[in-house]
């Protein structure tokens, strides 16, 4: 469920026993045009934009609690009513100007304050987890796909099987096997590990089509290593497949760390995390709504975001709109 | 054919052999020692090593190994003397927290799992392919880009909140389902329905946008195609055209993922189970995360892979039956 498919994973899966992407007709649009093009589509920027608050919110976090004057750790009693179970007091969970988006149920901690910190942690692991299956995945497909043969069976067989495995279980079976003191950097590992084969076989057949191109021969001819033709001839041409298939990857970890984090095996707390805090709340979804609705919101805004996002740049990179 | 099929089933063995060892390397090695957690408080060392050598815990990696796989097929015995546990085959393990075998506690639950699970699957399949057609139909126009605009929202939307909010809005506010229990079809088929009704809709959005986008693409692509075309040009009745020519290539690539969603259910279960409080596998899984009853955890693993696997041999033959071009005896 958390894994997003994208158009680019069914074309390979649907032919069962394919070898090899076929290469875009056309060649990929630059980085520079594919801005230009992308600032013309408004919904794109409207997406990039929250994108971008969630991050400067996840930065000014300390700063931003200074403002509202609760930490994410702290509890206040005052604003929840022991009568009532410990329900927070006043109208939406117990908004208003004292606590921004209300307290949670229970212990008063201030959800604005957890919100904060919480897209921090679910930025964070996301782009690590982003960053390091994207480099496994650009390694790994290039080799493959470059050097061919015996490489690029084990490589291959590699990837097959973890393709196979049910990878949300696995993930969970993982992390509740190992111990809970560095969950943020486990869960990094864990969503790369079963992530990057995804990547990696589009970057192995786009690679095997590129290696045949008469600039890649002549580079040979010129005397060029092994390496240099991977990363100097290669990787360049490979530029707008990466954005595309890295964009459109980005949700599937966001919901994925926040699918963890709500089963219990992520995030640990008191550390807050959006998918953790929905967790939290699912007791009282139906006298304090507004406890799951706000970081309900805030994730699915997050997904969301990302998702059109990695669509559109797909489009644009696709139409070749952006190129020179 | 048979070739094929022998390389295929052949295939399916080492994969699951693999997941087999991998899976009980990530536990032998990652989990905290199963002895102690048994022990409990109050624990003595000679008592921790009695229940390690009555499980077999002391043996080496390979020989537990082997128990654990020969347990799969003939079953096994855990301990020795009058306190001995038996495990009759497929033995998944032993739950040492609720003193049963971890076989039947899945076995009790799987028909609430599946009745969420083809509920689901059927949802998402007749929806996704009947929006794909529709923005098809309707290229460009409203119906189109309002579709488009749900797919977006349905792959976006975690299922857990989705859950949390139908919940809070059908049942709570509302009133117009039942809190989601596992009634039985033969009692009370409308209730059953009622029931099962919001899981079967949290547990398909996912897929059943993905569908509605793959439809829709492939519809548009090939009617596209020269072949059709050409059937028009013939004077084909466009309802023909439709059915013969676009539909069915079209489709084609719909089976191949819906074998493998269908096996990958177990766990987007999970949390819908968790969710609604439903007691299928996947509530057995997070239950026994939450308790840390690694047995249970390692069965609900194994299984979950075996559909997988399965899941991908069962596409790979439906694939022949249908498109003879990927045979591939004939490749050779």
């Amino acid at each position: 469920m958390t894994f997003t498919s994208t158009d680019l994973e069914v074309e390979g899966a649907a032919g069962g026993e394919t070898v090899g992407e076929p290469a875009p007709a056309s060649p990929p649009a630059q980085g520079r045009h594919l801005v230009h093009a992308f600032l013309r589509d408004r919904v794109a920027v409207a997406c990039g934009v929250y994108i971008l608050l969630v991050v400067l919110m996840a930065l000014a976090a300390p700063l931003l609690v200074k403002i509202s004057g609760y930490g994410p750790l702290e509890f206040d009693q005052s604003a929840v009513d022991p009568n009532l179970g410990g329900l927070p007091i006043g109208w939406g969970g117990g908004m208003g100007a004292e606590h921004w988006f209300g307290v949670e149920p229970g212990n008063g901690r201030d959800i604005f304050a957890r919100i904060v910190y919480g897209a921090r942690v679910s930025m964070t692991i996301a782009l690590a987890a982003t960053v390091l299956t994207s480099v496994l995945g650009v390694v790994f497909g290039l080799i493959a796909g470059y050097f061919g043969g015996r490489v690029d069976m084990v490589v291959s067989r590699v990837m097959e099987f973890l393709m196979a495995f049910p990878a949300l279980i696995f993930m969970i079976a993982v992390l509740s096997a190992l111990p809970a003191d560095n969950r943020q950097f486990l869960l990094v590992v864990v969503i790369s590990f079963f992530g990057w084969p995804y990547l990696a076989r589009i970057v192995r057949g786009q690679t095997m089509s590129l290696k045949e191109r008469e600039f890649v021969e002549s580079a040979r001819a010129s005397g060029a290593s092994s390496l240099q033709i991977i990363f100097k001839e290669i990787l360049p041409n490979l530029a707008s497949t990466i954005i595309v298939m890295t964009t459109l990857a980005v949700p599937g970890y966001v919901g994925t760390e926040a699918g963890l984090s709500f089963l219990g095996v992520g995030v640990v707390p008191p550390t807050p995390s959006w998918g953790q805090m929905i967790a939290s709340s699912v007791p009282w979804y139906a006298v304090d709504p507004a406890y799951f609705l706000i970081p309900g919101a805030f994730l699915f805004m997050l997904v969301l975001s990302f998702t059109v996002l990695g669509d559109r740049v797909k489009k644009i990179a696709e139409s070749g709109e952006g190129r020179a | 054919m048979s070739r094929f099929l022998l390389n295929r089933l052949l295939g399916m063995v080492v994969v699951l052999f693999g997941v087999c060892l991998f899976t009980f390397v990530i536990f032998f090695v990652l989990s905290p020692d199963p002895a102690v957690q048994i022990c409990g408080k109050n624990c003595t060392p000679e008592a921790i090593d009695q229940i390690r050598e009555n499980l077999g815990l002391d043996q080496p990696f390979w020989t537990q190994f082997w128990t654990f796989i020969s347990g799969l097929f003939v079953g096994r015995t855990y301990g020795t003397g009058p306190n001995a546990i038996d495990c009759a085959a497929p033995c998944l393990g032993y739950s040492f927290q609720t003193s049963q075998p971890v076989t039947d506690m899945i076995m009790q639950r799987l028909p609430v799992s599946a009745t969420i699970a083809i509920g689901a699957a059927l949802l998402w399949l007749l929806s996704g392919v009947a929006g794909g057609l529709i923005s098809a139909v309707r290229e460009g126009r409203f119906a189109d880009r309002f579709i488009a605009g749900l797919t977006l929202t349905g792959m976006s939307i975690p299922n857990y909140v989705l859950a949390l909010s139908l919940q809070f809005v059908l049942v709570v506010t509302l009133g117009w389902l039942p809190f989601p229990q596992a009634v039985s079809f033969g009692n009370d088929p409308l209730q059953w329905f009622l029931n099962f009704l919001m899981p079967w809709i949290v547990l398909a959005i996912g897929a059943a946008a993905v569908y509605t986008r793959l439809t829709r693409a492939n519809v548009i692509e090939s009617l596209q195609e020269n072949y059709v075309r050409t059937a028009r040009a013939k004077g084909l009745s466009p309802g023909l055209v439709w059915r013969r020519h676009a539909l069915r290539p079209a489709l084609t690539p719909i089976v191949t993922i819906f074998g493998m969603d269908f096996a990958n259910l177990l766990g987007g279960a999970l949390i819908t189970e968790t969710v609604f409080g439903l007691n299928g596998v996947g509530k057995l899984a997070a239950d026994s995360i939450t308790k840390n009853d690694q047995p249970v955890i390692m069965a609900v693993t194994l299984l979950a892979a075996f559909l997988v696997v399965v899941g991908a041999m069962v596409v790979d033959l439906l694939y022949t039956a249908i498109d003879p071009r990927v045979r591939v005896g004939s490749a050779k």
